[in-house]
């Protein structure tokens, strides 16, 4: 069962910590949980999961447990991927789409063990999943709040973790899992994240939150080890090019007005479509849409300046606008300025001159300036730490 | 095409199978039709119940008929018959009243209510005659209104604009809305007005209350021109031989026996299907004459989008109707019923809030305890079907809902009585002239005939399930969203009865060469 209480934001089980540390009592609610924006201040949280360990509070992320005969195959057809090749105790990242071919949401999917997952996600899709297992025998229960999740992200989460006992777990690959015993229960560890960089989500039952959470801050002190807020990891990922449900795309089956969805090839998500594995929910408009072109395409775009395109139109050279920001930052430690942007076919093209329309105000006066925006082709923020096993102990 | 052995496959020898089989196999396709049962015709069935006693297993009266595809078939040529014409349609309440449909005449009503009833036969017919243009072509397709799809809807709105203004909007005005309001603003007499509402609710989960009645009533009306039902000589079984001798004599061939478990896939298009026995047969094409639910779990839900699944799932076919057949040691007596008129078409109901109540406890998973029927004794035109001295007789019983709520294996006696009880009120005595009785309550029918929910028309014909929406958004131009599978069977626009066009209008789609909108 989703949890909820019918008028004040939840806390997590994490909460009498998470209160204790948020200076700034500043609360953004997230899934009907309240969920800080900063501790104590939102760049020294940036700075710490760049540069030593940020703890972030993921619990109001969704979760279901999904199992039975046909999890794997219901699975397959629900996303675009091939699930079949995230083998037991891997973790893989998918999106899954309506019959229009248009992106529900994103998300990661556990596979705990054979034939047994754990899909963690942003939006709750409970009624899309029991759709899409309807005359399938499997079970999908939601463990949102059975499940309580800390992402320990930075240099020095290995570290920190390590210290506080997780023996071996420099020895984790990129998106595999590790199971520990701890405080009578048993931690559930991931090398996952969302930040682009080394890091893992440690996963518990409610029981043992605040456990765990005292021993990591215990272990982690000399890795200068930090809680951190959404806003932090807003920045991280978008430093990272993550794209974000809700904010770089509606979710379609939140999306009223006609057009506004965005299909996995117009969010740049192609390789996460795989034709080949048999039907899956959206193939045959996707197909289509291969065949007569995209709507929109997604770039990450390197902005002229250090001002933030946050909400920008982007034109062309003749100052026609053609598409807009959906998310961006200065990022302090790519040292660039980003836009994650959505533009209108057929604008995007290597020859494209482009421009991002900015407006600033310093003191009540405003400023309008047309930055140039080159089109990022690799990754932005991709430290070699993120993908070395054994992980580096910094 | 392919070097598969067949052009075409059709799931099942329903009429409308063999109608799609028939018209394929006259444009020159290699068709295999694939039938569960061992005889044709589908829902068009004669079978024996007794010993020496034959009925119409399911369908019983013959009034929907498409005249283009009997043309088109010869189904006259090919052993079609009937042991009766233009059948006379009585009101039986069980009281000794009596009211007579003939064609436009009214036996039994007042002058007023005569001319009311003329009126709106004439205005009944015109109306089902434009919607008859409507189901014997493809609908537009709205979204995408390819110039085809504009030159349709140019032809649609001609038709309803050669109504003339007045007719137009009466069209619109009840369209949509329920016959008991229309029939209490036209007519007096109460008999009149429940023969009305019984043939608006006939195989629906709806009361003469509930909307789109009206529209139900015109589907029923289609074919007519203002006519009564015709009988089968034989039963309606004859009517699927006959089918099924124009789709051999098109070059069809047909398999008995041949229950079909997967309509297979290679590459998301369709390649064939596998028989319960294991073998599997190749082609490019296949038309199911099986319901929707039925056709879709055939592909299984991993070969389809989750949507598309859940619309399927969504579609509402459970069946209300349950049939009765009684072999009797002789003709029953019905007080105030000339016998020669024994033959006709004889409905229990007394007044459209009797309708109304029977149906009432379908909505709550109960059976009526004081049900409806549509009685026909055939044995009275057509010897062959009872021993000698002997009659049967065939009745459509409502409402049986297919989910009842206390099981059929409770429930069958308690409703076999109730309508028991109801015929032994309009034929005193009826009880004690039954030799032998049989039940076939919707779960039966599914049991029976493979469609899923035992529902008269494989599924509701409202207005959300109809013309350019029959049976669901993305199956609903007979092609499907699975390249090579189409939709022959009454889950296909225009929907139940014996009409032969949903298969005609499959055939022609195949013909074209049309995909999925
Ligand atoms: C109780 C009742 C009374 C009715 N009374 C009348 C009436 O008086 N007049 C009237 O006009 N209409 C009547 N109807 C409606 C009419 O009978 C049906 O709408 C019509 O017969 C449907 O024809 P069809 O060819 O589309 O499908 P069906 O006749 O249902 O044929 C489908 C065929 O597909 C076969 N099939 C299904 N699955 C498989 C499989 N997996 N493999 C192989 N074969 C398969 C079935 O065995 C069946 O033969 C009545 C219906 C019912 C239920």
């Amino acid at each position: 069962m989703t949890p909820h209480d019918d008028r004040m934001l939840l806390d997590t089980p994490f909460g009498s910590r998470v209160q204790a540390a948020c200076e700034l009592r500043e609360w953004e609610p997230w899934k009907g949980y309240a969920s800080p924006i900063a501790y104590e201040d939102m760049e020294l949280e940036y700075f710490a999961v760049r540069n030593a360990t940020g703890v972030f509070d993921l619990t109001p992320m969704t979760k279901y447990r999904i199992g039975g005969p046909d999890a794997a195959a219901f699975l397959n057809r629900l996303m675009t991927r091939d699930v079949g090749k995230i083998r037991p105790g891997r973790v893989g990242y998918a999106v899954w789409c309506n019959d229009a071919g248009m992106v529900l949401d994103d998300g990661t999917l556990f596979h705990l063990s054979r034939g047994d997952y754990r899909l963690c996600a942003q939006e709750r899709c409970l009624d899309w999943l029991l759709t899409s297992a309807l005359g399938l025998d499997l079970t999908i229960v939601d463990e949102t709040a059975e499940v309580a999740a800390l992402a320990v992200q930075g240099p020095t989460s290995c570290a920190a973790l390590r210290a506080m006992g997780l023996e071996g777990l420099e020895a984790l690959r990129p998106f595999g899992l590790r199971h520990y015993p701890f405080d009578g229960g048993e931690l559930m560890v991931s090398r996952t994240g969302f930040t682009g960089d080394l890091g893992y989500e440690v996963w518990v039952a409610p029981a043992h939150a605040e456990a765990l959470w005292d021993a990591l801050f215990a272990a982690g002190r000399n890795h200068l080890i930090r809680p951190m807020g959404n806003a932090a990891l807003e920045l991280a990922r978008i430093e990272a090019g993550f794209i974000q449900a809700g904010v770089d795309f509606v979710p379609a089956e939140q999306v009223v007005r006609h057009g506004r969805a965005r299909s996995p090839f117009e969010l740049g998500l192609d390789w996460l479509v795989d034709f080949d594995k048999g039907h899956f929910t959206g193939r045959g408009a996707l197909l289509r849409e291969r065949a007569e072109g995209s709507r929109f395409r997604f770039l990450r775009l390197d902005v002229e300046g250090n001002k933030p395109a946050s909400e920008s139109f982007i034109l062309n050279k003749r100052g026609e606008t053609v598409g807009h920001a959906t998310s961006a930052a200065w990022c302090p430690s790519a040292k660039r300025n980003v836009a994650l942007a959505s533009l209108e076919m057929p604008w995007g093209r290597p020859e494209d001159e482009l421009y991002a329309e900015i407006y600033t105000s310093r003191e009540l006066r405003w400023t309008r300036v047309e930055a140039r925006c080159r089109i990022i082709d690799g990754p932005i923020w991709d430290p070699p730490r993120r993908r070395q096993t054994p992980a580096p102990n910094f | 095409m392919t070097d598969a052995a067949y052009d075409a496959l059709v799931v099942g020898a329903g009429h409308n199978g063999l109608t799609c089989a028939a018209y394929l196999a006259r444009s020159g396709r290699k068709v295999l039709v694939l039938e569960a049962g061992e005889r044709p015709g589908g829902l068009a069935a004669t079978r024996e119940f007794a010993d020496g006693f034959r009925v119409s297993a399911a369908a019983h009266l013959l009034n929907m008929l498409s005249p283009e595809v009997a043309k088109d078939l010869a189904l006259e040529r090919q052993g079609l018959a009937y042991a009766a014409r233009n059948l006379k349609t009585v009101v039986l309440p069980g009281d000794g009243r009596q009211l007579a449909i003939d064609g436009d005449r009214l036996e039994g009503a007042s002058a007023s209510d005569q001319a009311a009833f003329t009126v709106f036969q004439r205005q009944m017919q015109r109306f089902a005659k434009v919607l008859n243009r409507f189901c014997m072509r493809p609908f537009p397709r709205l979204t995408e209104r390819r110039g085809r799809d504009n030159w349709l809807l140019a032809k649609l709105a001609w038709d309803v604009r050669t109504l003339g203004k007045a007719n137009m909007r009466e069209l619109l005005r009840i369209g949509a809305i329920n016959i008991h309001d229309v029939a209490e603003e036209k007519f007096d007499s109460p008999l009149l007005k429940a023969a009305l509402g019984m043939d608006a609710v006939l195989g629906s989960h709806m009361g003469p209350r509930s909307p789109n009645t009206v529209y139900a009533y015109l589907h029923r009306h289609l074919n007519d021109g203002g006519q009564g039902p015709a009988l089968v000589r034989g039963g309606m079984g004859a009517l699927g031989d006959a089918f099924a001798a124009a789709a051999e004599a098109a070059g069809a061939t047909i398999r008995y026996g041949a229950r079909i478990s997967s309509i297979d896939l290679t590459d998301c298009r369709t390649a064939g299907v596998t028989l319960a026995d294991g073998s599997a047969i190749a082609a490019p094409v296949v038309a199911s004459n099986a319901d929707l639910k039925s056709t879709f779990r055939l592909v299984g839900p991993l070969n389809l989008d989750a949507g598309f699944v859940r619309r399927v799932h969504n579609f509402r076919a459970r069946g209300v109707t349950a049939k009765l057949h009684l072999a009797l040691d002789g003709l029953p007596e019905f007080p105030g019923l000339d016998p020669a008129d024994a033959g006709s078409r004889l409905l229990a109901a007394t007044t459209m809030d009797g309708i109304e109540g029977a149906f009432n406890h379908a909505k709550y998973g109960e059976c009526s305890p004081l049900p409806v029927m549509e009685i026909s004794i055939p044995s009275v035109h057509d010897a062959s079907l009872a021993p000698p001295g002997k009659h049967v007789l065939s009745a459509v019983a409502q409402y049986a809902p297919y989910a009842l709520k206390a099981g059929w294996q409770a429930g069958r006696e308690p409703f076999m009585r109730s309508c028991l009880e109801r015929l032994e009120a309009i034929a005193p005595g009826i009880g004690e002239q039954v030799t032998a009785a049989e039940l076939l309550t919707p779960p039966d029918l599914e049991a029976e005939f493979g469609l899923r929910g035992g529902h008269w028309h494989h599924g509701e014909i409202a207005l959300d399930q109809a013309l350019f929406t029959r049976p669901i958004p993305g199956a609903n131009h007979y092609a499907t969203p699975v390249p090579g599978l189409y939709l022959c069977g009454a889950s296909a626009h225009p929907g139940g009865g014996l009409l032969g066009l949903a298969g005609r209008n499959a055939a022609k789609t195949i013909l074209a060469g049309e995909a999925a909108s």
